[in-house]
């Protein structure tokens, strides 16, 4: 039986995974997919505390987050699409049009 | 309706108002309202008369209204209304009902036409609350407005310098009498305030009246304020030294003439010497004297200056001043002759009125005031010939016109009375006045028609007011024939009704005189002579020319030396003190000016500017972290929970 503090311990490693990515990679497509590390390692902590508290809700609220981060990813990557098609780049530090 | 007799005063006010405020709109200029206004005026007076005439004993009615307070005097303003009211209430509203009329046809494209029409109202109302009034401080009022319009109207015309310069003199002529009247009422008022009575009447004209008739009013104080009222008489009634300003006036349109300067206004002063009778009867005989003596004068000098006249008013105007010396005259006899000369101011003012709208119409249809540019207009102008006739007639003093009885009735008491100078001075008068109303006639209506244009009869709103004031006039003398009762002492008397018989042998005497001066006018006048052969008599006619120099005098004795340093005096004090002020003024709203602009720019606008730029500034500093580039938003994020994750998990 894994023990539920090595998977939080997963989880945070997990999430600060994505973090990284949002803030640090240039690459459009490769931001969408570090917010879906961050939503997943979500999903463990959920996963993790409905087993450790046998509660099925938080099962249930991880596949809610299974789909809206599915809508999520299809609305990212037309944009991201659609972007790369006005401007040939998606690279997200040229993309910065609102401002002041 | 006697008790209701203070609404005759309101009703032409509240017509002058309406023609005021909507004349112009109205068609006709809205002198309909003004003449259907005086109409119901005059059937409401004959009504109060009425009364009188029913009952000769009927008792005054009286009643008054809270007016306002002021130190110890309570005003109550009201009407008092005995038969000498209820007559003059008739005269007013008749003369003025007929001179409204006339003006229709006379004012006829005038270019004040309406405004003309709201001043006579005005004038008609303001008579009518002196002839009413039973408050002495009520008088005043009406006195004085009658002393405005009077102003306007000679003024009428005021594009032409002379006749606002007859207004001026008008105005201030009779205003220095005023100044006297005015101290007279003081003098009364503070007589009755000391003398204890009550709130209420000290200014109750009644009451003074009383108390002068009962000796409550101390002697001195009664022959002070009789001496002061008759100031007033002397400037409003024209009574020499003041009547200067009355020739002159005939500058207004004619109407005015009839209706102020001949039958109301003038007649203001008489009236209130009859009205406030005791208190110059209450004086003794010397004021009664000084009286007489002033009278005797105005009549002798003014009937004297009417001979020579050119201008036809202008021979009426003196004759107006001359009649009124009569009145005066009449009154300074005492109880005897009061009623008398209250008659003669009843049967003038028809007589007189009736002259001046027949000049007016003569004048209307020659364009000429100057009766050496008159002559022959009987054939053409019949009506106003035969009517002006019957004026004459009634002024000259042939019976039965009006005017016989009342003149004869002054100089037969004068006799019986012991006042033989006057009696004298009466009679010469009565001989002169004859002498230039024969003039008058004769220049105007015979011999051939020297002027220019072709005189025509007057239209009929002029004809119709002759007509009915020749009525009157002719008729109008028998209420006072001793032969039929002679009511009119019934309605107008002092003291026991007496009924004097009829002395055959003084009517005699005022006939002859009368006769003679009619004969000596046919002989001088009875055809067109130049010069006037009146210039036969020399020095003495060039003292009358220039009008015994009196206007000269006033001028040059009296109006320069009081002018001229007051001028100088008014120049230096507006040069320094009012201009110093003013400019003192100036220049400190300038310098406040400055002061309010500093802080204006500097406090106020400074204020809202901080404002504007302190946001500015920390928006152009705070822009800086709207970069544009989503990873440091999400850094911005992502740091926030940070540090709500470790404030939270402190707590």
């Amino acid at each position: 039986m894994i023990r539920l503090p090595m998977v939080l311990f997963f989880s945070a490693l997990l999430f600060s995974a994505g973090i990284y990515g949002v803030l640090a990679r240039r690459n459009a497509v490769l931001i969408l997919m570090s917010i879906e590390l961050m939503l997943n390692a979500v999903n463990v902590n959920l996963v993790a505390f409905s087993q450790s508290l046998h509660q099925l809700t938080g099962q249930v609220f991880a596949l809610f987050v299974i789909a809206v981060a599915a809508a999520e990813v299809g609305i990212g990557l037309a944009i991201v699409i659609l972007i790369y098609r006005n401007r040939e780049s998606i690279n997200v530090d040229e993309i910065n049009l609102l401002k002041w | 309706m006697i008790h209701y007799a203070w609404i005759i005063a309101l009703v032409p006010l509240a017509s002058a108002l309406l023609i005021f405020l909507f004349g112009k709109r109205l068609p006709g200029g809205g002198a309909i309202i003004g003449v259907v206004a005086l109409a119901a005026g005059l059937v409401m007076s004959l009504a109060v008369l009425g009364t009188f005439v029913l009952h000769g004993d009927a008792r005054p009615v009286s009643g008054s209204v809270e007016w306002f307070t002021i130190g110890p005097l309570q005003l109550r303003a009201g009407q008092f209304i005995d038969g000498l009211a209820a007559v003059m209430l008739v005269v007013v509203t008749f003369v003025s009902f007929c001179v409204h009329l006339y003006s229709v046809g006379y004012m006829k494209d005038d270019v004040r036409y309406t405004w003309f029409f709201v001043v006579i109202g005005v004038f008609t109302a303001a008579m009518l609350n002196v002839v009413i009034a039973n408050n002495i401080f009520q008088l005043l009022v009406g006195w004085e407005v009658m002393g405005v319009c009077s102003y306007l109207l000679i003024g009428h015309w005021y594009e032409d310098k002379v006749n606002s310069n007859a207004a001026i003199k008008a105005f201030i002529t009779t205003r220095t009498g005023d100044v006297f009247f005015l101290f007279g009422i003081f003098t009364l008022v503070t007589a009755m305030t000391t003398g204890g009575a009550p709130a209420t009447a000290n200014t109750n004209i009644q009451a003074i009246n009383l108390a002068a008739a009962t000796g409550h009013i101390p002697h001195g104080w009664l022959i002070a304020a009789a001496l002061l009222l008759f100031g007033g008489v002397v400037g409003k009634s024209a009574q020499f030294p003041l009547y200067v300003w009355l020739p002159d006036a005939m500058a207004g349109p004619t109407p005015v003439s009839a209706l102020i300067h001949a039958a109301t206004m003038v007649a203001a002063g008489v009236y209130f010497m009859g009205r406030m009778f005791p208190v110059f009867l209450g004086a003794g005989s010397g004021v009664l004297q000084f009286i007489a003596i002033i009278a005797g004068i105005t009549m002798l000098v003014a009937a004297l200056l009417a001979m020579i006249q050119d201008d036809i008013k202008k021979v009426l105007a003196y004759s107006t001043i001359s009649q009124l010396g009569y009145m005066v005259a009449g009154l300074s006899m005492g109880t005897a002759g009061f009623t008398p000369g209250l008659f003669q101011l009843f049967t003038h003012a028809f007589f007189k009125a009736l002259l001046f709208l027949g000049a007016g119409s003569v004048i209307h249809s020659v364009h000429s005031n100057n009766m050496s540019e008159m002559g022959g207009l009987r054939k053409s102008m019949p009506v106003t010939f035969w009517t002006f006739l019957i004026g004459a007639a009634a002024l000259s003093g042939i019976p039965p016109f009006a005017g016989f009885w009342s003149k004869d009735e002054i100089i037969s008491t004068a006799f019986k009375e012991g006042h033989y100078v006057l009696w004298a001075v009466a009679l010469v008068t009565a001989v002169i006045t004859a002498f230039y109303m024969m003039r008058a006639v004769l220049l105007t209506f015979f011999g051939e028609y020297r002027g220019h244009g072709h005189p025509h009869e007057s239209p009929v709103t002029m004809t119709v007011p002759l007509v009915l004031l020749a009525v009157p006039s002719a008729t109008l003398g028998l209420v006072g024939a001793p032969q039929l009762n002679a009511v009119f002492a019934d309605w107008v008397h002092v003291g026991e009704l007496a009924h004097e018989p009829f002395e055959y042998g003084f009517a005699a005497v005022s006939l002859v005189g009368a006769g003679i001066g009619l004969l000596l006018g046919y002989r001088v006048y009875n055809r067109w002579r130049t010069p006037d052969p009146l210039r036969a008599l020399g020095p003495a006619y060039s003292l009358l020319e220039h009008k015994y120099y009196l206007d000269d005098f006033y001028m040059h004795d009296i109006i320069r030396p009081i002018q001229y340093p007051i001028a100088r005096g008014v120049d230096w004090f507006n040069t320094h003190v009012l201009d110093g002020v003013v400019n003192g003024v100036a220049a400190l709203t300038r310098g406040l000016g400055k002061v309010v602009d500093v802080f204006d720019r500097r406090g106020i606008d400074g204020a809202v500017n901080t404002v504007g730029e302190t946001a500015g500034f920390t928006g152009g500093l705070l822009k800086y972290l709207q970069s544009g580039n989503v990873q440091r938003y999400a850094v911005f994020l992502f740091a926030g929970v940070a540090i709500l994750a470790f404030i939270f998990t402190r707590v």
